[in-house]
Formats: C-alpha cells, sequence, structure tokens
C-alpha cells in the first residue's frame, strides 16, 4: 500500500498468474460478461469487487471451468487448460486453491479428513506426516486442535470459513481464490483472516484472487482492486486508481459513508488526503 | 540432504537441496527419521541455501529437524536462508498442534456388547414418542395458536394427491397387471394336475384382493413416497427451513407432514383398487391364453368365489398402511442432522422401516380377520 505510488511502472515485469482474454460468459440471451481481461501477478493479493448481480461469481467460475464460456481464452500459471494433455491439468489442479463461500466443506467427513482428502488425492506422504500437516493447517487458520475431529455441521459460520481456508491451502497452491472470506466473521475475526492471508503470501509466495466486499480487506491487505461493472472490468489498480476514477457506483462504494469511517481509522488516511 | 563435518570438528553441517515441496518432500523423509535420530556433539548448521522450492511441508520438516536437534542439547543455526524460507520456518510451531486426547479409558467388552442394544431400545422407544408426536401434531393443524382454526391448505394436499398418487398409477397398474399373470399363470399350470384348471379365478381373485394387492402397492408407495417425503423433509431440516416455519409461529408438523399424510390416506386405497383391477385383467389375459377360459366364464366364477368381505377386508387396510408410511417416513425426515451421508441413511431407514412395518401390519391383520371369521 505503502509503495503502491510505484508500482505501477513495475507491474509489467512481473509474472502473470491469471490471464483472462475476451471471455464471454452469458446464459441464454442474457449476456454476463461480455469480452472481459484481467491479469493477476505473481504474489500479489487481487480484491475484487462489484455491485450485487453483477457477475463476480460467474467469473471465479468461468475461471474454476465450473461456467462454461462462449468465446475467450483463459491462462493459469501459463497453461491454458483447454489446450493441456493429462499431466499439465493435474499438475494445474494441485496449484489452484479455493475457498466457496459457503465453504463448500464434505458434510461427510472430520475437518481433519476435509483436509487430508486433496493431500491423499495427489501427495506420497505417510499418514502420520499428513495428520502433522493437517493439524499445522489447522493452526495457521486459527482453529483449535480439537476441531480437527468435528463435523462441518458441529461447526460456527466462521469456523467452517476458516476450515474451508485449511482445505483450500492443503496443498500449499500457487493462486487462491477466496469467495467473500471475511463475510459472517466478526470484525477481530475478520482483520485476523486479512492477517493471516497477508502472512501466507509473504511466507508462501501465495497470489490471491478474492472476491469481498469487505472495505477493510480491500483498505488493508489488497495490493490492487478491480471492479466489475458493465460486463466487464471497469477499472484495476490501486486504492489511489479507485478514487480517482470517475464512475458514480465507484465513487459511492470507495467514498461512502462506511468507506469513510475504514479509512479514516486506520493508517490510510493519509492516502485518502493524498488523493483529495 | 547431506551431512558434513564442520571444519574445525565441532559440530556437523546439514545440507537441504532441491525442491522442497510437498509433492516430493516424500522421497527425503526416511533420510531426515535417520538424521533426527542421529546422536552427535557440538553445533548443528543447517544449511538451506540450495533449496529451490519450498512450502509448508518442507518447511514443517526442516522445523521438525530442527526441534530434534535442540532436544540433544545442540546449538542449531539455519544458514543460507532466503528471507522467505527464514519467516516461513518462523512461523511454524515448534511442535505439531497435539491432536485432543481421546476422552477416557475404553469401554469394557460388558459395554461394547450391550451398548448397542441398549442404544437400539432406547432409539426404538424415540420412534415410538416421535411417531405418537408426529401423529397427535398433525391432527392439531397447522396453526399452534389458538383460536386460528387448522389451517390445513386444500391445495397443498391436492397438489400431494398428484405427486404421490396420479403420477404413481401407470406403475402400480403395469406392476399389478404383471403380478396377477404371474399368480394365474403358476395356478393354472399346478391345478391342471387336479383338473380344477377353473379354481385359479379364486385363487387369483381372493389373494389379490384381500393381501396382495393392497401389500404391493403399499410396498410400492413406501419406495417411492416415502423415500420423498423423508428427503424433502430431511433437507429442509439440514437447511433450517423446519426452524424457520417453528420460528414464524406455524406448526411444522402440520404444515409440512399432515398434507402428505392426508394425500396418502386418500391415494393408498385408490391406488389398490387400480391395482386390483389391473391384476385381475392381467389373470384374465393369462387363463385366456393359457387355459382357454374365456372372459364370460372367468367373470361368472370370480362372481362366485369373491364377495364384498373380500374386497373390504384388503381395502380396511390401505389406509392404516398409508399413515404408517407417512409417520415412518416423516419421523426419518427430522431425524437427519447435518450432513448429506445422514440424510441417505435416514432414506434408506426410512424405505426400510415403512417397508417392514407395512409387512408386520399385514400379519396382524391376517391373525384377526382369522379369528373374526372375516
Amino acid at each position: 500500500m505503502q509503495e503502491s505510488a510505484n508500482k505501477t511502472p513495475q507491474r509489467e515485469k512481473r509474472q502473470v498468474v491469471l490471464s483472462v482474454r475476451d471471455v464471454t460468459v452469458g446464459f441464454g440471451s442474457n449476456i454476463v460478461l461480455d469480452n472481459l481481461n484481467l491479469d493477476i501477478y505473481r504474489g500479489e493479493i487481487l480484491g475484487f469487487v462489484g455491485a450485487s448481480g453483477t457477475g463476480k461469481s460467474v467469473l471465479m467460475r468461468t475461471v474454476l471451468r465450473l461456467l462454461p464460456r462462449r468465446s475467450g481464452k483463459i491462462e493459469i500459471l501459463g497453461t491454458d487448460y483447454d489446450s493441456a494433455d493429462d499431466a499439465q491439468r493435474m499438475e494445474l489442479d494441485t496449484r489452484l486453491g479455493v475457498l466457496f463461500q459457503h465453504g463448500a466443506l464434505f458434510s461427510s467427513l472430520t475437518v481433519k479428513e476435509n483436509i487430508q482428502l486433496p493431500m491423499r488425492e495427489y501427495l506420497d506422504l505417510p499418514q502420520s506426516l499428513m495428520d502433522e500437516l493437517a493439524y499445522l493447517k489447522i493452526e495457521m487458520v486459527g482453529l483449535a486442535p480439537d476441531a480437527a475431529d468435528k463435523y462441518p455441521s458441529e461447526l460456527s459460520g466462521g469456523m467452517i470459513k476458516r476450515a474451508a481456508l485449511a482445505r483450500a491451502l492443503a496443498l500449499d497452491p500457487d493462486l487462491v481464490f477466496l469467495d467473500e472470506p471475511t463475510s459472517g466473521l466478526d470484525p477481530i475475526g475478520a482483520a485476523e483472516f486479512d492477517m493471516l492471508i497477508a502472512r501466507l503470501r509473504d511466507t508462501l509466495g501465495l497470489t490471491v484472487y478474492m472476491v469481498t466486499h469487505d472495505l477493510d480487506s480491500l483498505f488493508s491487505v489488497c495490493d490492487r482492486i478491480a471492479v466489475l461493472g458493465q460486463k466487464r472490468v471497469l477499472v484495476e489498480g490501486t486504492l489511489d486508481d479507485m478514487f480517482a476514477f470517475d464512475d458514480p457506483w465507484v465513487q459511492a462504494y470507495f467514498r461512502g459513508k462506511r468507506a469513510r469511517s475504514v479509512v479514516t481509522t486506520e493508517e490510510d488516511a493519509a492516502q485518502l488526503q493524498k488523493s483529495d | 540432504m547431506a551431512s558434513q563435518q564442520l571444519p574445525g570438528g565441532d559440530g556437523e553441517r546439514l545440507i537441504a537441496r532441491g525442491d522442497w515441496r510437498n509433492h516430493s518432500v516424500g522421497k527425503v523423509l526416511p533420510t531426515l527419521v535417520e538424521l533426527e535420530g542421529a546422536a552427535g556433539k557440538g553445533r548443528v548448521e543447517i544449511d538451506v541455501s540450495a533449496v529451490q522450492a519450498i512450502d509448508t511441508a518442507g518447511g514443517w520438516l526442516i522445523r521438525k529437524l530442527i526441534t530434534a536437534k535442540q532436544a540433544q542439547g545442540r546449538e542449531v543455526a539455519l544458514v543460507g536462508a532466503a528471507a522467505n524460507i527464514d519467516e516461513l520456518i518462523a512461523v511454524l510451531p515448534e511442535k505439531a498442534p497435539a491432536p485432543p486426547a481421546s476422552s477416557g479409558p475404553g469401554a469394557s467388552l460388558f459395554e461394547r456388547a450391550f451398548a448397542p442394544l441398549g442404544r437400539m431400545v432406547s432409539e426404538t422407544a424415540g420412534d415410538m414418542v416421535a411417531a405418537m408426536h408426529i401423529l397427535g401434531s398433525a391432527v392439531r393443524g397447522a396453526q399452534m395458536k389458538l383460536g386460528r382454526g387448522g389451517g390445513v391448505s386444500p391445495a397443498s394436499v391436492v397438489n400431494q394427491i398428484d405427486h404421490m398418487g396420479v403420477r404413481a398409477v401407470p406403475i402400480v397398474a403395469l406392476m399389478s397387471f404383471l403380478i396377477g399373470a404371474i399368480i394365474a399363470q403358476q395356478g393354472a399350470f399346478q391345478l391342471r394336475y387336479f383338473g380344477a384348471e377353473i379354481f385359479v379365478v379364486d385363487l387369483v381373485g381372493i389373494l389379490q384382493l384381500r393381501e396382495v394387492g393392497v401389500l404391493l402397492t403399499a410396498i410400492m408407495i413406501a419406495g417411492r413416497s416415502g423415500s420423498a417425503i423423508t428427503a424433502e423433509i430431511g433437507s429442509m431440516k439440514m437447511r433450517e427451513e423446519i426452524d424457520a416455519l417453528t420460528v414464524i409461529g406455524l406448526n411444522p408438523v402440520g404444515v409440512l407432514i399432515f398434507p402428505r399424510l392426508v394425500a396418502l390416506t386418500i391415494i393408498l386405497p385408490l391406488l389398490t383398487i387400480i391395482s386390483n383391477f389391473a391384476a385381475l385383467y392381467g389373470a384374465a389375459v393369462v387363463t385366456l391364453t393359457y387355459s382357454g377360459i374365456t372372459f364370460d366364464t372367468f367373470l361368472s366364477r370370480l362372481h362366485e368365489a369373491i364377495d364384498h368381505t373380500s374386497v373390504a377386508s384388503g381395502m380396511i387396510k390401505a389406509p392404516f398402511m398409508a399413515l404408517a408410511i407417512g409417520i415412518v417416513a416423516a419421523v426419518e425426515g427430522m431425524k437427519v442432522g447435518g450432513s448429506a451421508e445422514s440424510l441417505g441413511q435416514h432414506v434408506t431407514a426410512s424405505v426400510v422401516k415403512s417397508i417392514f412395518a407395512v409387512i408386520v401390519m399385514d400379519a396382524f391383520f391376517a391373525i384377526f380377520y382369522s379369528a373374526i371369521d372375516f
């Protein structure tokens, strides 16, 4: 954040982890995304915002190949899934982690078994080490060890989010998709979650694609913000770019009462003044 | 992973190189276990400058090695670590977060032998209470407050009749046609030895009207609609929809289960009638084909063989069986917990238990009828 001003020229040199080119998605006669372009660079946390119903989830699901697209090209970690062979596809699958909005934990498995499922599928490790790694992930996401043997139906909403993040991180992926990770968490828990994501980015070199409406997250951990609107990415860039962008929705979003209260309570206040 | 003596002989240097990510760390595990156990003196340097890539799994193994060496009372230093490796290892805890200790000593043999039996008995008792609760609340109606009437909507009952009754007609008719035909064929072939082929009409008529018609229809409905009721109510329970109804002030049993019970008790007798007609038609076709008994002869023989008690004794059973199916399905639906697995278990249990209940009920009716000479 602090060096956001001089980050922009460097951006071109950085490695593109996810590249979305001219992607069009629609259902029937309703076009949701029209020739959308987006790049995510290695090691950054991209915050993705947009009004409800603009297709944030549709874009994420399209990138994850859960929805078909009409046209366009998506490259993840330099590989185009459509033209990749089986070995490349498997490699790609192990390098993506997804935190779904409602967790999507397998309800008939315990938290530990949920985390170990991708490990069992892809890694050749002894059970004892997998147990240790599972407990490590459980601790990393801030859950108590006794949550490991609980079933998802016995967890609270915030614990489900954390357990789902632990499963998303099970294979130490390069690119993590987070769908509203802090929604439903208390402010302290949400701030911890943000710090956790930032720390994982620093230590593991994670790249994070985060769909969020949490202004705290946007202001505190996101390196870059992209706004979805009018069926394409309206604007992407730093917080300064958001403040400078002339669009009623973007202005209302980043200069609204809620945004202002967040900004003025944090060290970003200086930034707001700078952009004013 | 390699080990070499430090110059000066006051310790050793462990060198890690290559890819230390989760898909490849499995290879160094045996070496690591050996190194962790190996005794030695002096300081230990772990050189990670040649590590190309690392993740939590690799970081954790190095962290464990450091802990193991420190436990031997030796000084450990991590050398040549890039900033990210340093930070990664620093954030990892010294030992794995302990799994919670299993609570208490294991159960004794006596407990292990009889606990499941006791659980089964108390569950059965609980099921009976739940069944009575459902029957009672269903009669009580949709509203929980006094003075607001029963509140059962006819639309919902009609809708259930359409789902569970009208759409089941083709399959029930086809099944009964075949069953009637099979009974007639087997009966005709056996009775032919005694020259009593014409009595196959008595056999089919009495068997179908008194027992088989209602029994098979009830089993078909238990499999078709009982499972659907359990699945519907169970998934509503999972998504807290049942709780939402309660909070709004409606009685979930009255709103959801009562219309289904009413619909079941209406459709099962009607489907039994269809089943009886289809089975007798199937028997008539088969006896015409195999034994040359014309439809006219079949009907006049049937008229002599059966009377209204044959029809009534079968039909009386239908509403009771319908209630049993509905209540068992509803009880199982209300027992569904939070997981998809539990939904599957309870749907299975619902079908098995309701078919069992139907057959047991049929047996008791048979004993009862013979006792009163009906």
